[in-house]
């Protein structure tokens, strides 16, 4: 509680710093709800953020994901689900290029990133990564200072303005500052599990991109963490276009505005069974699946 | 109930404690085994050292060339005469060339009285030493001693013990005469040579680690030469000192000599150099250096490497401000045990060049030089028992200088990680 009060006295003409889980749930229920009221194609929203269009990727002769086609819209939560090995990160990690990281894997088909694809020639994938920023299962702070976490990609990708209000923001933002802010030199690594993958969080939107990845943010966490970064992704997405992947059904259903759900063929390759809003496809599944792997009945 | 939960598998309790018990006793087992194993080692380590240490003191006769307190005519010690009659004793007593030679060093009026008592009793008593005994001997058999003395020690002859590491021992240079040998020139060799060594060998084989580790591709070339270089690390060092014979002082002398840079003056026209030397060792640690590095580097997780990229990081950022920063120690512990193992060696450094008897402290790259090791190999192979003990002596100091130079990078590793960690 004292350190609400201080937070609220301190930034007390902050608006984008309206704090605390409370807020934060509310909003995230309006906006469903809204989500519910509007039209069930894929129309509406803002613009497209990102389009995946007849995707297939390999990891040596392993075909692992097989034609995939999504659009992911600005401003809004899409959510990856399905069992365990149907390419969710693979799919996710080819939009901003971080497989090309691994020898012998080769991806085929367009990510249109704001109408350009990434796998194009001209594409540096450092711009790509930079632009959409990208939050890992396993939280992988740097081994240095909490403060140094929040600096360094600012200060590689050229940040011009107050380092130490950048870092207070970030962190702030990723609902954080009150448990670091007296020990901002401490090495990360000293952070609790929860801690440190908030620390990734604030890290990754201190380089502003447009686009932030996670892949299972909360798979590790215990419930108090995981809601307070769900409370964050809520916050994030008024900024950012948010694509996560997620086990948990009630998180997916609690966070996201649309859903795409995955599952492997008999060669144990991914594909994509169904995706739309989040409401229209818990509640109302065009494919039996779909319904099946919601309800628990498999996967 | 299931089936699972009616039927036992694993025996009575009885079973179950005896399984336990009879784990418990391979467990104790090992456990000796592994305590034997280590105890042979430091008992080996602890004979090794007592054994050094027993041949750098002890016993030694010694008998005067001429006895001090016939030199004046007073019968008075050394140390109760004036500088005068201490010149005229000199001067009558040593050749015209080497008072010249003294004099011409610092003429002889205007030394201290200290300085001419050691001249007096180094050029003119010029005690010999008829016989040596080392440590142990010195302690448990005196009465041999004694009897030595007794039987076959001619008239005049006395008996002392003698520390032969001491401080004049290190600050000396070498000497023909084993009471005044020192190390002074080795010392300052081998340090000019692990530092050449090191400067070489370290940014070059940290450099290919990272080439090898980071940018290349699994192709066959490069598998090749992955092997290569493991293999190299196990070749003996006297095939490196071929090679550095071959191209150093050979092939490059010309450059190692420091010709081309106009160094002749002071230096060895063959190209057997301390640059010579010490590139050759360095040639000769490089894959060690290479493969630790490379292993220091592979552990790095590879969830560093993605967050760094994860934020728009560059190849060279990613490796730069994470990658080396996270392998460093590591890297330091290999070169660490690589630069101990050059600083040992001797074969290498044998056919290289490093001569045996030399006087003058090394000056720049292109001199001539002496190491420890070479310097020890030498000692112990001469005659005279006196240089057994000299070598016992240069030993310790090797070992000291080894440990200074690993306690020194140890810290600094440990700084490191710490302030990583922390
Ligand atoms: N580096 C890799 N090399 C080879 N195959 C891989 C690699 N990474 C993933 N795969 C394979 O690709 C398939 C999809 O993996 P992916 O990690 O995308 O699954 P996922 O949906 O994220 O699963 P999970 O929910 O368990 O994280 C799996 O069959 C996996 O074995
Ligand atoms: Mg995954």
């Amino acid at each position: 509680m004292d350190s609400k009060t201080d937070t609220s006295e301190e930034f007390a003409g902050d608006s984008t710093e309206a704090g605390g889980s409370q807020d934060a749930l509310k909003r995230a229920m309006a906006a469903s709800t809204s989500a519910t009221a509007a039209a069930p194609e894929d129309t509406d929203g803002g613009p497209v953020a990102v389009e995946i269009a007849d995707l297939n990727f390999f990891y040596g002769d392993f075909h692992a994901v097989t034609d995939v086609s999504l659009r992911f819209r600005t401003n809004e939560v899409t959510a990856l689900i399905g069992p365990s090995g149907c390419g969710k990160s693979t799919v996710l990690r080819t939009i901003n290029r971080m497989n090309d990281l691994i020898p012998g894997t080769r991806a085929d088909g367009r990510v249109l990133f704001n109408g350009k694809n990434v796998y194009d020639d001209d594409v540096d994938p450092v711009e790509i990564r930079r632009r959409i920023g990208m939050v890992f299962q396993k939280p992988n702070p740097f081994p240095k200072s909490i403060y140094d976490n929040i600096t360094w990609g600012a200060r590689i990708n050229g940040y011009k303005g107050d380092y130490d209000e950048l870092v207070e923001n970030s962190l702030r933002r990723a609902a954080l500052w009150d448990e670091v802010k007296d020990k901002l030199r401490q090495n990360a690594l000293r952070l609790s599990g929860g801690q440190q993958q908030r620390l990734c969080i604030a890290r990754t939107i201190a380089v502003e991109p447009e686009i932030i990845l996670m892949d299972e943010p909360a798979s590790a966490l215990d419930p108090i963490s995981t809601s307070k970064i769900e409370d964050l992704i809520f916050e994030l997405k008024e900024r950012f276009t948010i694509i996560i992947v997620t086990h948990n059904m009630q998180q997916a259903g609690r966070i996201s505005d649309k859903t795409a759900f995955f599952m492997v063929n008999d060669k144990r390759s991914g594909y994509l069974v169904e995706w739309g809003k989040t409401r229209e496809l818990f509640f109302n599944p065009k494919d039996e699946r779909t319904e099946a792997y919601i309800s628990g009945r498999f996967g | 109930m299931s089936e699972f939960a009616t039927t036992n598998h694993y025996g009575t309790e009885t079973d179950t404690r005896e399984n336990i018990s009879r784990r418990r006793t391979a467990g104790t087992i090992w456990r000796y085994v592994f305590y034997l194993s280590t105890s042979i080692a430091v008992m080996a380590l602890v004979i090794l050292i007592l054994n050094i240490i027993s041949g750098a003191f002890g016993y030694v006769a010694v008998k005067n060339t001429i006895e001090p307190e016939t030199l004046s005519e007073r019968g008075a010690p050394l140390t109760e005469l004036s500088s005068e009659e201490l010149i005229a004793i000199l001067e009558a007593n040593v050749s015209t060339g080497l008072l010249r030679r003294l004099n011409f060093e610092e003429p002889l009026a205007e030394r201290s009285l200290d300085d001419l008592v050691e001249l007096v009793r180094i050029r003119v008593v010029n005690p010999q030493i008829e016989e040596t005994w080392n440590l142990f001997p010195s302690i448990f058999n005196r009465r041999e001693i004694d009897e030595w003395m007794n039987t076959k020690a001619e008239p005049g002859t006395r008996l002392e013990f003698r520390v032969w590491l001491t401080a004049r021992f290190i600050v000396s240079p070498q000497n023909p005469d084993p009471q005044f040998a020192g190390v002074r020139t080795a010392i300052l060799g081998s340090l000019w040579m692990i530092l050449i060594t090191i400067v070489f060998a370290f940014p070059l084989g940290v450099g290919a680690a990272i080439y090898l580790e980071e940018y290349a591709r699994d192709t066959f070339v490069n598998r090749i030469i992955r092997v290569n270089i493991y293999n190299l690390s196990g070749v003996p060092s006297i095939i490196y000192g071929l090679l550095g014979l071959a191209f150093f002082v050979r092939i490059m002398g010309p450059i190692t000599s420091g010709a081309v840079f106009g160094a002749s003056a002071t230096t060895d026209p063959t190209g057997r150099t301390v640059l010579s030397a010490g590139l050759t060792l360095g040639l000769l640690i490089l894959p060690i250096i290479i493969i630790s590095s490379q292993e220091a580097i592979r552990a790095v997780p590879q969830s560093l490497r993605e967050s760094s990229y994860g934020l728009g990081g560059t190849k060279w950022q990613t490796i730069w401000h994470h990658v080396i920063p996270a392998s460093f120690d590591r890297i330091l512990t290999g070169a660490i045990l690589a630069v101990s193992r050059a600083t040992g060696d001797t074969a290498t450094l044998i056919l290289t060049g490093a001569a045996t008897v030399i006087f003058i402290d090394p000056r720049s790259l292109f001199t001539q030089f002496t190491a420890l090791p070479i310097q020890i190999y030498q000692w112990s192979a001469r005659p005279q028992g006196a240089f057994r003990n000299v070598a016992a002596a240069a030993i310790i100091v090797l070992l000291v200088l080894l440990l200074t130079m690993n306690a020194f990078a140890i810290i600094m590793r440990d700084r490191i990680r710490k302030r990583r960690l922390m």
